[in-house]
């Protein structure tokens, strides 16, 4: 470590955020994170309504209900490597696009410069949806009956129940989960690091994969910083607003 | 009820029946292709066309996990952190928790809200700091540099927890006691410590899950084989070997097992632990 530092004022943001690949990986951690979050919601809350609706026998719901809870309970660095797997150039992923003749020959998912990011997404997806099924899971336990029962007296058919009461009663959780799973994804790094480690080239670099390479490959540890203290106001502007929004259902 | 009524609901229920099937096979598929890889020889992974279920299921890939000392090594460590961590932060929640809970003391509401800010610092803002604070303590590739800091992201939620939990029963209890000469400790350790079981527990199962899942500090701030924890062990192996994949799915399988017991066990507090944040317990 150098012995007698400099003040070098903003120097180090500006060599950070006029940096080529710093903007590229700020495109693709949005383009990751924000497609993780609309999926997620999409998964979480379609598993959620079917595992709630009465129509299926109860002791099926609740071993469907730890079977879709599953896919959470690997850490990321097996989510990783069982991935890396399943979408290698002769995996079992690609033999099946092919027999149904959705593939013309074999791809390999994370070393193309333009799947690489979708099929990233895509493991994120599934390792993710479970927290959402099971939040929104407890929030439709806990919305009180009576308003279903006070709405059929009026008349209201099912979609109507559902936008009038299901999805309002679910918003503060809804919202509270997109928060979280916004500054959640947005540092993620082990998925990244195991299956693309950024590439190729810099196709799926995300701020995380940035930084760390900044800092332990190239050893530019104030740039690093820097770029560090770039992904944390990012994720504190939103966690600001999730303080406030969680201070607001108290 | 009219017949197209009827019709309706039943093309509902229909759907409803598809779509679980859908996401059984979506959820599922992935990890019995982990669990029957594991029984495979190498070879049989790759065979085509596919098959889910080995021709001659083998134990071979868990032998050579269990006979290697240094992928036992691995989860011995991680056993270890993630026990340690455990023990600690839930010993400190208890006590932050409890002065929390019934003390008001100067700088109270700003010190709740440093804690819950100080949860929503990415961990590779915080790497660069403390990555330079472990060398300079010279923790660099040991256990304790492991364990303290985790424990920097463990602790805030594990002390919001148990404040929570310590909220729930009345205050008249301890006064009670206190009347009857319980000195502070032991309405502590032997009246609230004992009824907050649950919430114990699920403080734990989330400290624990924290740890035992870490992959950027323990990738950073170990360098030694025997000091590497279940995920950088896999990542290791990934990169030097020409995939052994069986043996690899091996690892996953044994590496998932403690969790996958955490949650049969005890899957309200889990489940209780792992969402809390989002929905209030």
């Amino acid at each position: 470590m150098n012995k007698n530092p400099v003040f070098v004022g903003l120097q180090n943001y500006k060599t950070v955020l006029t940096d080529e690949v710093f903007i590229i990986s700020l495109k693709n951690t949005l383009y990751f994170t924000i497609m993780s979050m609309i999926f997620h919601l999409f998964l979480g809350l379609s598993f959620a309504l079917m595992l709630n609706s009465r129509v299926v026998n109860p002791i099926v719901i609740s071993i469907l209900r730890a079977l879709y809870i599953l896919p959470w309970m690997f850490t990321p660095a097996i989510v990783a490597i069982l991935w890396r797997l399943l979408l290698s150039p002769n995996g079992v992923i690609n033999y099946f696009l092919q027999a149904l003749k959705i593939i013309d020959s074999y791809i390999a998912w994370f070393s193309s410069f333009s799947l690489a990011i979708h099929a990233l997404t895509f493991v994120n997806i599934w390792a993710g949806y479970p927290f959402y099924m099971v939040s929104i899971l407890a929030g439709l336990q806990g919305i009180p009956e009576t308003l279903y029962e006070a709405a059929a007296i009026d008349g209201a058919n099912e979609a109507q129940k559902f936008l009038y009461i299901t999805i309002p009663q679910l918003l503060p959780i809804i919202i509270s989960i997109e928060m979280l799973d916004f500054i959640w994804t947005m540092q993620v790094f082990p998925i990244v690091w195991m299956t693309t480690g950024g590439g190729p080239g810099h196709a799926t670099e995300m701020l995380s994969t940035y930084t760390y390479k900044l800092a332990f490959s190239t050893y530019k540890f104030s740039l690093a910083s820097a770029s560090g203290v770039i992904i944390l106001l990012l994720s504190m502007s939103v966690a600001f607003f999730f303080v406030r929004h969680q201070k607001a259902r108290e | 009820m009219s017949s197209k009524l009827i019709k309706h609901k039943r093309i509902i229920i229909i759907i409803i029946h598809a779509g679980l099937l859908i996401g059984l096979v979506y959820a599922g598929f992935p990890i019995l292709w982990m669990l029957f890889s594991s029984l495979k020889s190498n070879t049989e992974i790759f065979s085509l066309p596919p098959k889910l279920l080995p021709e001659v299921f083998t134990l071979k890939a868990y032998r050579a996990v269990f006979s290697s000392p240094m992928k036992v090594r691995f989860f011995l460590n991680s056993y270890l952190v993630a026990t340690l961590v455990t023990l600690l932060t839930v010993l400190v929640a208890i006590l932050a928790g409890y002065s929390f809970s019934r003390y008001s003391f100067k700088f109270k509401k700003p010190l709740t809200f440093f804690i819950i800010s100080t949860q929503m610092v990415p961990l590779i803002t915080l790497l660069i700091p403390y990555f330079g604070l472990v060398v300079a303590f010279k923790m660099y590739d040991t256990y304790f540099a492991l364990i303290f800091t985790y424990m920097v992201f463990t602790l805030p939620y594990a002390i919001l927890m148990m404040t929570a939990y310590f909220n729930t029963l009345p205050k008249e209890l301890d006064e009670a006691v206190m009347v009857d000469g319980g000195s502070t400790f032991y309405v502590l350790w032997k009246v609230l410590v004992p009824l907050s079981v649950p919430g114990i527990i699920a403080t734990g199962v989330y400290t624990f899950l924290l740890a035992w899942n870490e992959f950027l500090f323990a990738l950073t701030l170990t360098k030694s084989t025997e000091m590497r924890t279940v995920p950088i062990g896999i990542h290791l192996l990934m990169g030097q070997h020409a995939y052994e994949w069986n043996e690899m799915m091996t690892m996953s399988i044994l590496g998932s097992l403690p969790i996958l017991i955490m949650f049969l066990v005890a899957q309200r507090y889990f489940l209780a632990g792992m969402t809390a944040g989002s929905v209030k317990i």
